[in-house]
C-alpha cells in the first residue's frame, strides 16, 4: 500500500477500518486489471493468429462463377441453343434458421417481398433435393427493386441470394428440342460420380440428350470471386480471384433448315411420328425429329412436379422422342432386309421368279397383297417395286429360324436391328427382332397377352414384311437403309459434329467408327435397290405417286404396319438418294398415318426436295467433305 | 557596454498561471493521465472512424475533441471548487439527479428503444452520465450525516433506498448498464461510509431473493423483467456464438478484432472496424478497435493508462481532507472501475455486453464531460487536501 501512503506532512484522518476497505478496494481493482491484461496477452498474443485468420475471412465472401454453358449450333453456324442471363432468387433451405419460428418468419417475409404464395413456397421447400447446400430456384427475372431490397436486408434474409446465373435460350424455339435436351442442376447423386467431382451443389449440367453427351465441353469450368465484403454483406472491394472458363461450343451436323422442314412436313400431318435424315457414309444425322413436340424453354423457368408431370402426360407424350424411342413394326420397309437374307442365304437367286398369285397359304391361313392385287410371274426386283406380300411370304416360309436364330432375324441383327443404334444421345431403343426363343419365352412366361401361342414358321412369314412382333425405330431403319446404300458399312449415328473452343479452334471432331461391315455381294445390293428405286420412280411402283416426278432419282420403300383391330395402320417410308450415288438416307413414320405413301412418303419427299434444293443452291453442300467419316 | 547596467533579467510580472489556476496543488500525473486518455480518444477516432460518415471524415474526432476541451475546463474550474461546500446542497443536487432522469422518461428521445437523451439545440445530453456525479456527490454528503454514529440498518437502507431510486428510474429507460452503475456507486460509498459487513451480506442475501424471485414470477406469469435484449445479452455471454445476430455476435466480433490485432496491431489494414463486422465501434466497442489497429501494446497501454487513473483516484480516497471527500472519491472510483472493468470485459467476452461506454475514450459528449467533471471533483479534493 505504498502507492497509497499519504504525502508527508498530511496527516491521515482515515479511521483502520476504511484504510483496510479501501485496501482491499485496491486490491480488487488490480486484480481486475492484471485479469484484463491476462486475458490480453492470451487473445492477443497466444491466440492472435487464429483471430487474424478469423478477421481475415470475415470479411472475404467467395462466389462461384457459373461459366456461360457453350453454344450448340448447326452445321452452318446457326445458334440453336444460346445462353441469357437471368436474375434469380434462390434459397438454400439449409442455411436457414434451424429454429422454427424463426424459420416460419423468414419464410413469411421472403413470400411478402417476392411476392410468392405460401403454397408455392412451400412445394418448392418440399421437393427439393434435402442435401446440404442445395439451392432452390424460386423465382427468375427480377426487379431491380427487389434485386437492391434483398441486398440491402441481407440480414433478414439468411439462405436467400439473388445470383445472375446463365440459362439456356433456344432461338428456334421447339426446333430439334428431343435431341438437344435440356440442362438441371446436378443432382447429389451426380455429383458423387468422378465425371462431376469438380462441381458443387447448384451446378448446372446437361441433364438429357445432346446437352448430356457433350456436357464435358459445354459446361466449362466455374470460376471462383473473391470479393471483400463489410458485415452488412456488401461488397468493398474485389480480391483477385479464379477465373473460368466458358464452356466450347458443339457445332452439330445437323442442318436448321432440313429440320425446320422436316418438323414442318411431319407435324402437318397432326399425328405422332418421327424421321431421320442422316449422312449415309458417316452416319451424320442430318435432321432428326418426333411429333408432337415441346418447348425446352419450359425447363428454364423454375417449375413444380405438378406441372412437369402436365407436360409429360399431356395428349401424344409430347416427351417421346419417336425418332429413337418409337419402336414399331415397318411393315413392307422391311422387305429389303428379307431380301438381303433370302439372297445372301442362297435362298433364291436375283431372278428367281415367283408366280404371285395374289394369295399364299401358310398351313391353312391363307394371306392376300394388300388391296387384293396379284402380281403374276416377278423376280425379286419386281417383287421390290410393287411391294408384292406374296412374294415375301415364300421367302418367310424358306427362310430357316430356330432357337435365338433365323436366317432374316440374323440379318436383321446385322443390319442394327433389334440392337441400340450408339447414337450420342441417350434414351435410343433397341427395338425388337422377334425370333423362335424370344416369343417361346414370352409366351411360356406369359407376361404379353398378344403372345398367345408359340413360335411358328407363320411369324417367320410375318417377319419377312415387317408385321407382328418386329419392332423398329426411324433411325434404325435409317442406319439399316444406309448400310444398304454404301456397301455394307453399319455407320454409328452422331448428331455432335465438332466441339469448338471460344477463340475458334476446333477441340474435337465427333467421327465415330461403323460398328461393323457387312458382307452383301454388289448383286444383291444393286437388285434391291434397282427394285427400290423402281418402286419410287417407275409408273407401278408403290410410291409412284409421290417420287415419280422427283428431279433426283431415289431409291424408296413404303411401309404400312398393322397397329392391331380398329387402327389406321403405321405409315413408313425409308429413302436413299440419289439412287446412283447414295448420300442421304432419311427414314419417317406415322402413327396411324395410313399407307406409307400417304404419310410418310410425303415427308421423306419433303425433306429430300428440301435437301437437294439446298446442295444446287451451294456448289459444294459440305456433307461429304467435313463429315464423311471414312475415305 | 556601459558600466553599472542592469542584467537583462525577466521581472516577475505577478502570481503564475499555474498559481492562479492553483494548478500546483492539483495532482498533475492525474492531470496528465486523464487529458492522455481523452487526447488518445480523439487520436483513435480520427484514424478509425474517418469513412464513418460520408463526406465528414473528422466528424467523431473533431466533436470528441471538442467535447473534451470544455470538460478539462470544466474540470480545471472544479479543482478550484471547494467541493465541501456541495455538502450543503446535497438535498438540491439529488432532487435535480432525479429530476433529470424523470425528465428523460418523461420526454426524452428515443434511440435505439431506450430513452436515454435529452435533444438540446447543439447536442444531445444524456443526464444519467452527468447524474452519476451527482450521485457520487449527494450519496456522500447523505452518508457524511450518518458518519459520527455507527450505522443502524435504518441508516443503511435509507442510503441503499436513495442510491437505488435513481437506479431504478434509469433501469426504466431502459439502460440497464447505467442503472448498476448507479447501484455499483451507492455500494460503494456505503462501503466507504463504513456500512457494516453484516449489512452488505444481508443485503446481497435479500437482492438475490428478489432479483431471483421476480425473475421465477416474471417467468410463470410471462412478464418480463428484462427485456428481450437484456436477457438476451447477460445470457448470450454465457453462450457466445449461439445467435449470430445479436449480442454474442458482437462480442465475438470484438475478440476477433482485438485478437486480430495481434502484438503490433492492424493499423490502416484493420478489417473487423473498417468492415462494419464490430458494431457501435466508435462507442462501446472502441477498445476492440484500438486492440484490432494497434495490438497488444495499444491495449497494454489503454490497461496501464487506467491503471495509473485508478491508482492516483485511490490515493485521492487516501489523502481526502473530509471524509465526505473520501466516499465521493469512493463512489467516483467505483463508477469508474466499474466501467473500464466492464467495457473491456465485454470487448473481451468475458463480460455481458451491456452498453457501458469505456470512460474518455468512448466517443459521447456527456459520458466523457460527465467523466472530467468527475476527475475535476477529485481535483478539488486533492487541492483542497494539499492546501490544508
Amino acid at each position: 500500500m505504498y502507492l497509497l501512503e499519504r504525502p508527508e506532512g498530511i496527516p491521515s484522518r482515515l479511521t483502520n477500518r476504511v484504510r483496510t476497505r479501501v485496501a482491499v478496494l485496491a486490491v480488487l481493482l488490480a486484480a481486475a486489471l492484471a485479469t484484463i491484461l491476462f486475458r490480453l496477452w492470451s487473445v492477443q498474443v497466444l491466440d492472435g493468429e487464429r483471430y487474424r485468420a478469423l478477421a481475415e475471412d470475415n470479411g472475404i465472401r467467395e462466389i462461384r462463377v457459373q461459366p456461360a454453358r457453350g453454344h450448340v449450333l448447326d452445321r452452318n453456324g446457326e445458334v440453336l441453343v444460346g445462353n441469357r442471363t437471368v436474375m434469380a432468387l434462390e434459397l438454400r433451405p439449409s442455411d436457414l434458421p434451424p429454429d422454427r419460428p424463426e424459420r416460419r418468419r423468414v419464410l413469411a417475409r421472403l413470400e411478402s417481398v417476392a411476392g410468392l404464395s405460401h403454397a408455392v413456397l412451400q412445394r418448392k421447400l418440399r421437393e427439393a433435393p434435402r442435401h446440404t447446400g442445395y439451392p432452390i430456384v424460386l423465382k427468375q427475372g427480377l426487379s431491380r427493386a427487389l434485386i437492391f431490397y434483398l441486398l440491402e436486408n441481407q440480414r433478414d434474409f439468411p439462405g436467400v441470394s439473388v445470383e445472375r446465373t446463365y440459362v439456356r435460350d433456344y432461338p428456334h424455339g421447339s426446333l430439334v428440342s428431343h435431341a438437344l435436351g435440356i440442362v438441371g442442376q446436378v443432382s447429389p447423386a451426380q455429383l458423387a460420380r468422378p465425371a462431376y467431382r469438380d462441381l458443387e451443389p447448384g451446378d448446372v449440367i446437361g441433364q438429357s440428350g445432346l446437352e448430356r453427351t457433350y456436357d464435358r465441353y459445354l459446361r466449362g469450368i466455374a470460376g471462383e470471386q473473391r470479393v471483400q465484403v463489410d458485415a452488412l454483406g456488401r461488397p468493398k472491394a474485389e480480391l483477385p480471384g479464379v477465373a473460368g472458363r466458358p464452356g466450347a461450343s458443339l457445332r452439330l451436323t445437323l442442318d436448321a433448315g432440313l429440320q425446320e422442314t422436316a418438323e414442318g412436313a411431319l407435324a402437318e400431318r397432326g399425328l405422332p411420328g418421327g424421321f431421320v435424315a442422316m449422312d449415309v457414309r458417316s452416319g451424320a444425322v442430318l435432321a432428326i425429329g418426333s411429333y408432337p413436340t415441346y418447348d425446352p424453354a419450359f425447363y428454364v423457368r423454375p417449375h413444380t412436379a405438378a406441372e412437369y408431370s402436365r407436360l409429360e402426360r399431356r395428349s401424344g407424350a409430347p416427351l417421346l422422342n419417336r425418332a429413337i424411342q418409337g419402336g414399331y413394326p415397318t411393315g413392307s420397309a422391311f422387305k429389303p432386309i428379307t431380301a438381303t437374307a433370302a439372297l445372301e442365304e442362297g435362298l433364291i437367286e436375283p431372278d428367281t421368279i415367283f408366280n404371285d398369285t395374289g394369295s399364299f397359304d401358310v398351313g391353312g391361313l391363307v394371306l392376300h397383297n394388300a388391296g387384293g392385287a396379284a402380281y403374276g410371274a416377278i423376280d425379286m426386283s419386281d417383287a421390290l417395286q410393287v411391294s408384292s406380300d406374296v412374294y415375301f411370304y415364300s421367302l418367310g416360309l424358306r427362310a430357316r429360324a430356330s432357337g435365338r436364330h433365323g436366317q432374316i432375324q440374323d440379318w436383321a441383327q446385322r443390319y442394327g436391328l433389334g440392337q441400340r443404334p450408339g447414337i450420342d444421345i441417350s434414351g435410343a431403343s433397341a427395338g425388337l427382332i422377334p425370333t423362335p426363343a424370344w416369343r417361346n419365352r414370352v409366351y411360356r412366361k406369359g407376361s404379353n397377352p398378344y403372345i398367345d401361342r408359340p413360335w411358328t414358321q407363320g411369324d417367320n412369314v410375318n417377319l419377312a414384311i415387317g408385321q407382328g412382333d418386329v419392332q423398329v425405330t426411324p433411325l434404325q431403319l435409317a442406319r439399316a437403309y444406309a448400310a444398304l446404300a454404301n456397301g455394307g458399312r453399319l455407320v454409328t449415328p452422331h448428331i455432335g459434329g465438332r466441339v469448338i473452343g471460344s477463340d475458334g479452334e476446333t477441340i474435337a471432331r465427333i467421327k465415330p467408327e461403323p460398328k461393323r461391315r457387312l458382307r452383301i455381294s454388289e448383286s444383291t445390293r444393286s437388285t434391291i435397290l434397282e427394285g427400290l428405286n423402281r418402286a419410287a420412280m417407275e409408273p407401278g411402283g408403290t410410291s409412284y405417286s409421290v417420287f415419280g416426278s422427283f428431279p433426283v432419282a431415289i431409291a424408296g420403300k413404303t411401309g404400312t404396319a398393322e397397329r392391331g383391330e380398329g387402327s389406321p395402320d403405321q405409315s413408313w417410308y425409308a429413302a436413299i438418294a440419289p439412287y446412283g450415288d447414295p448420300r442421304i438416307v432419311v427414314a419417317a413414320t406415322v402413327e396411324r398415318g395410313g399407307f406409307g405413301v400417304e404419310s410418310a412418303a410425303p415427308i421423306v419427299a419433303q425433306i429430300l426436295e428440301r435437301y437437294f434444293d439446298a446442295d444446287r443452291g451451294k456448289t459444294a453442300y459440305p456433307l461429304d467433305r467435313s463429315y464423311a467419316g471414312v475415305e | 557596454m556601459e558600466a553599472g547596467a542592469k542584467p537583462l533579467t525577466i521581472a516577475p510580472r505577478g502570481p503564475r498561471l499555474a498559481e492562479r489556476l492553483r494548478l500546483s496543488y492539483v495532482d498533475g500525473i492525474l492531470l496528465g493521465t486523464s487529458i492522455g486518455l481523452a487526447a488518445l480518444s480523439v487520436f483513435v477516432l480520427a484514424t478509425a472512424t474517418s469513412e464513418e460518415i460520408a463526406g465528414q471524415p473528422g466528424y467523431f474526432a473533431i466533436r470528441q475533441g471538442l467535447y473534451a476541451v470544455v470538460g478539462v475546463a470544466l474540470m480545471v474550474a472544479l479543482a478550484q471548487l471547494d467541493y465541501t461546500r456541495l455538502s450543503d446542497l446535497r438535498l438540491s443536487i439529488y432532487v435535480t439527479l432525479v429530476a433529470a432522469i424523470a425528465l428523460v422518461l418523461l420526454g426524452g428521445a428515443a434511440v435505439r428503444g431506450s430513452q436515454r437523451w435529452i435533444e438540446l439545440p447543439l447536442f444531445r445530453f444524456q443526464p444519467s452520465e452527468l447524474a452519476k456525479v451527482l450521485l457520487c456527490v449527494s450519496l456522500a454528503a447523505f452518508a457524511f450525516d450518518r458518519v459520527r454514529r455507527p450505522f443502524g440498518i435504518g441508516a443503511t437502507l435509507s442510503l441503499l433506498a436513495l442510491g437505488l431510486g435513481p437506479a431504478a428510474l434509469v433501469f426504466l429507460q431502459p439502460d440497464l448498464g447505467t442503472g448498476i452503475t448507479f447501484a455499483v456507486i451507492t455500494v460503494a460509498i456505503l462501503y466507504i461510509a463504513g456500512v457494516p459487513w453484516q449489512h452488505f451480506a444481508a443485503i446481497a442475501a435479500v437482492a438475490a431473493l428478489i432479483g431471483g424471485g421476480a425473475l421465477a414470477v416474471g417467468s410463470t406469469l410471462g412478464i418480463d423483467v428484462l427485456r428481450g435484449y437484456q436477457e438476451d445479452r447477460l445470457t448470450s455471454f454465457l453462450n457466445p456464438g449461439d445467435d449470430p445476430s445479436d449480442s454474442g455476435y458482437q462480442a465475438e466480433q470484438a475478440v476477433i478484432a482485438v485478437g486480430s490485432g495481434e502484438i503490433a496491431g492492424r493499423g490502416d489494414d484493420a478489417t473487423q472496424s473498417e468492415l462494419l463486422f464490430l458494431p457501435e465501434r466508435h462507442t462501446d466497442f472502441i477498445f476492440a478497435v484500438i486492440g484490432e489497429r494497434y495490438g497488444f501494446a495499444g491495449t497494454t497501454l489503454v490497461v496501464l493508462l487506467y491503471g495509473v487513473l485508478l491508482w492516483r483516484l485511490l490515493r485521492i480516497l487516501r489523502l481526502a481532507g473530509s471524509f465526505y471527500g473520501t466516499m465521493i472519491a469512493g463512489g467516483i472510483v467505483a463508477m469508474l472501475a466499474f466501467q473500464v472493468i466492464l467495457n473491456i470485459g465485454m470487448n473481451l467476452a468475458i463480460m455481458p455486453v451491456a452498453g457501458i461506454p469505456l470512460p474518455l475514450l468512448s466517443y459521447g459528449g456527456s459520458s466523457v464531460i460527465g467523466t472530467l467533471i468527475a476527475l475535476g471533483l477529485l481535483q478539488s479534493i486533492h487541492v483542497q487536501a494539499r492546501r490544508t
